[in-house]
């Protein structure tokens, strides 16, 4: 009996996969040493992994829905970030102003303009981009991809070539100190948001019957169609929601990292590719999953190697493929 | 859920072969530009025009190749420049760190382009078993990657300055071919016979090689099996054809084409860096070029190539003159901006990909069999 064949069994019953971050982060705290650096690097890796989840899992969906890869998914992500940059400036009073409930409220406003974007530009997105190539694989990668230079040149031509500094409000700048261990609470915002967002997706598609539908078009796209359903209009919908979380994502990150720039679409475009191919395509679990590990190792790694740091994706992604091909948890097997 | 995507707007090799009034007059358009890139140095005196010349050689040669993935195999790779940046870091690292005379420069060109072959046959055996689109993404980040070790290895290969040396003797500006009484190089048609012109025969000869050797694959009956794969995956393999070893093939080969064609260009230029060999925008010009010229058709490389060559040098200064003109309308002018060409050629691309899919070349072609 091979090695791996006696790890299995109990690598499933401590949950397979979902207990790939649990470990990462256990087999962490030895090697960062501190116990205090430890969570701080954890909160830090969480809260990235969130918000790249909450970029990556449009992506993902829209993809196991329709088959259609979307490169331009970061252009979503870019003007959500730029939007909500402009809106917090604009509300620069509130954003400065000492009271959590205008702190919030101009944070909210960011970051509902930003989803609202998302959902128009994505129904003119998918009838101008995705519609007319649909079913045809190549020419969607192209036409996509062409997408992604136009919104980013528009980008660029709207908001400058020049870096963009974000306002933070001014209650989600400072840190908290439990036991030693500094926490930023912008970083736990940002993962309470991305846990709601997943527990709100999780609950739509695992117990509604429009996440019934959507699953089911996961699964065999012309069974549901046979049955009578409309799945063209699902998929807009599907296609809207992706699109609204992507510059939701993108908000949040313009808030985390300060500064934005016009190349953050084609940045970010890297980095929820290697999320969605570690997840496994068309899974909102596996989207989740991979963001984790990127954030968690991307952090750990910036710690303890920090040569290695922007190599870590890509060596995670190869480990990934070399175990499981599709993924960690994907829902479309084909 | 099969790839069988609907590429039969993209014409076969049989379609080249039965000559078309558009064919003749694509042919002839091909020929005009092949006579002038021969002669560029003779035709062009300034040296500008000797750079953008040597520039399309080398281009051709990646668009022609990534034409063979994407055209010919239906491959979608995002990797092409990581390779093309192997070949050139290779002879750069060898003529930096070896010295410049030629044997360093066989090494570190022969070190480069075997490097690209073997990452070209671990990144097929481990993901050309799966669907178009993971490939694109496997690629897309493989390549990202690549990017990123550049600009850290800094020690190796200089980081984002790159690598700046010098080549062998025979390509110095002040080597003399020929010389003449006075002992000055001699000069043929006005043109000194210096290391210049052997620099850019150099070129044009290396990547006219690479060229006719790539035409030959695809009507080679390796190409016709490419094309099967392309139109019925399925089918070529129930037929006994074993498409992943196929698929890996081709891969290696647009590879080595491109590392090939990497090596020219850091000998051409003297200089190697992330932005001139690997960066993303590069891999963009190149996919923008096989798309405009047409997939599928091979020469319609060289007609992507000239076009954006020529746009590059040219849409920008038709850029900034509507700038000018339109600088009292709000957005307009920031739309017009030289800087902004990105935008128009992908608003370009996106038509051209939904209105003629099968690019310049392609639609040429099929104009005459239809009249």
């Amino acid at each position: 009996m091979r090695l791996s064949d006696k790890i299995a069994p109990s690598f499933e019953r401590i949950g397979g996969v979902y207990a790939l971050p649990v470990i990462l982060m256990i087999v962490a705290l030895p090697l960062v040493g501190s116990l205090s650096s430890w969570v701080t690097l954890t909160v830090a890796g969480l809260a990235m992994g969130m918000m790249i989840f909450l970029m990556a899992s449009g992506l993902s969906l829209v993809f196991g829905l329709m088959n259609v890869l979307n490169f331009g998914h970061s252009a979503f992500i870019s003007f959500g970030a730029f939007i909500a940059a402009s809106v917090l400036t604009g509300l620069s009073a509130w954003v400065g102003a000492h009271s959590l409930g205008f702190n919030l409220l101009a944070l909210f406003a960011a970051i509902g303009a930003a989803s609202l974007f998302g959902l128009v530009a994505g129904i003119v997105f998918e009838y101008l981009i995705i519609r007319p190539v649909a079913g045809d694989h190549l020419r969607q990668i192209l036409i996509t991809m062409g997408a992604l230079i136009v919104s980013e040149e528009l980008v660029r031509a709207i908001w400058g070539d020049n870096p963009i500094t974000v306002a933070r409000p001014a209650a989600l700048n400072g840190i908290f100190v439990i036991g030693g261990a500094s926490i930023e609470i912008y970083r736990v915002f940002a993962f309470c948001l991305g846990l709601a967002v997943f527990v709100g997706l999780y609950l739509v598609l695992n117990r509604t019957r429009i996440g019934l539908l959507i699953r089911a078009g996961v699964e065999n796209r012309e069974m549901v169609e046979a049955l009578g359903f409309r799945i063209e209009r699902l998929f807009v919908g599907v296609f809207m929601l992706g699109s609204a979380l992507a510059a939701m994502g993108g908000a949040m990150w313009a808030g985390y990292q300060g500064t934005i720039t016009g190349s953050l679409g084609s940045e970010m475009l890297i980095l929820i590719t290697i999320v969605v191919i570690i997840g496994g395509l068309g899974s909102i679990e596996g989207s989740l999953l991979g963001a984790l590990l990127v954030g968690l190792l991307g952090n750990y790694v910036a710690f303890l190697f920090p040569k290695l740091s922007l190599a870590s994706n890509m060596l995670l992604m190869m480990a990934v493929l070399l175990w499981r091909p599709w993924g960690l948890k994907p829902a479309v097997k084909s | 859920m099969t790839d069988t995507a609907a590429e039969r707007d993209l014409p076969s090799t049989a379609a080249c072969a039965r000559p078309t009034a558009g064919g003749v007059a694509l042919f002839s358009v091909i020929a005009v530009i092949g006579l002038l890139l021969l002669f560029a140095p003779f035709v062009f005196s300034d040296v500008r025009s000797t750079q953008v010349a040597a520039r399309i050689c080398v281009f051709v040669v990646l668009a022609a190749s990534y034409d063979l993935l994407i055209g010919y195999t239906g491959i979608v790779s995002f990797a092409h420049t990581m390779f093309f940046g192997m070949g050139a870091y290779g002879a750069a690292m060898g003529l930096k760190f070896g010295g410049a005379d030629w044997g360093h420069l066989l090494l570190g060109s022969v070190g480069g382009v075997l490097a690209a072959a073997v990452l070209a046959v671990l990144i097929g055996l481990l993901s050309l078993r799966v669907k178009a689109l993971f490939f694109a993404m496997v690629t897309l980040a493989a390549g990202s990657v690549m990017m990123v070790l550049a600009s850290q290895l800094t020690s190796l290969t200089g980081g984002e300055d790159g690598l700046v040396y010098s080549t062998p003797r025979l390509f110095k500006p002040a080597m003399k071919l020929v010389t003449n009484a006075d002992g000055e190089a001699a000069r043929l048609f006005g043109v000194p016979l210096d290391g210049r012109l052997a620099l850019y025969y150099f070129v044009f000869i290396v990547c006219l090689v690479v060229f006719v050797l790539l035409a030959r694959i695809v009507r080679s009956p390796l190409g016709t099996v490419l094309e099967a794969i392309r139109e019925n995956e399925l089918r070529a393999e129930a037929i006994g054809y074993r498409v992943v070893a196929y698929r890996t093939a081709v891969f290696v080969i647009a590879a080595v084409a491109a590392a090939v064609a990497g090596v020219v260009w850091a000998v051409w230029l003297r200089y190697t860096g992330p932005d001139t060999t690997l960066s993303f925008d590069i891999m963009i010009d190149i996919l923008l070029m096989v798309v405009i010229g047409g997939m599928g058709t091979m020469y319609g490389a060289i007609i992507g190539v000239v076009v954006m060559s020529l746009a590059q040098s040219y849409l920008k200064d038709l850029m900034s003159a509507a700038a000018g003109a339109t600088s009292g309308v709000p957005i307009l002018p920031h739309l017009l901006d030289p800087d902004r060409w990105p935008l128009w050629l992908g608003l370009l691309f996106i038509l051209l990909v939904l209105f003629f899919p099968a690019g310049i070349a392609g639609t040429l072609m099929k104009k005459g069999s239809r009249s």
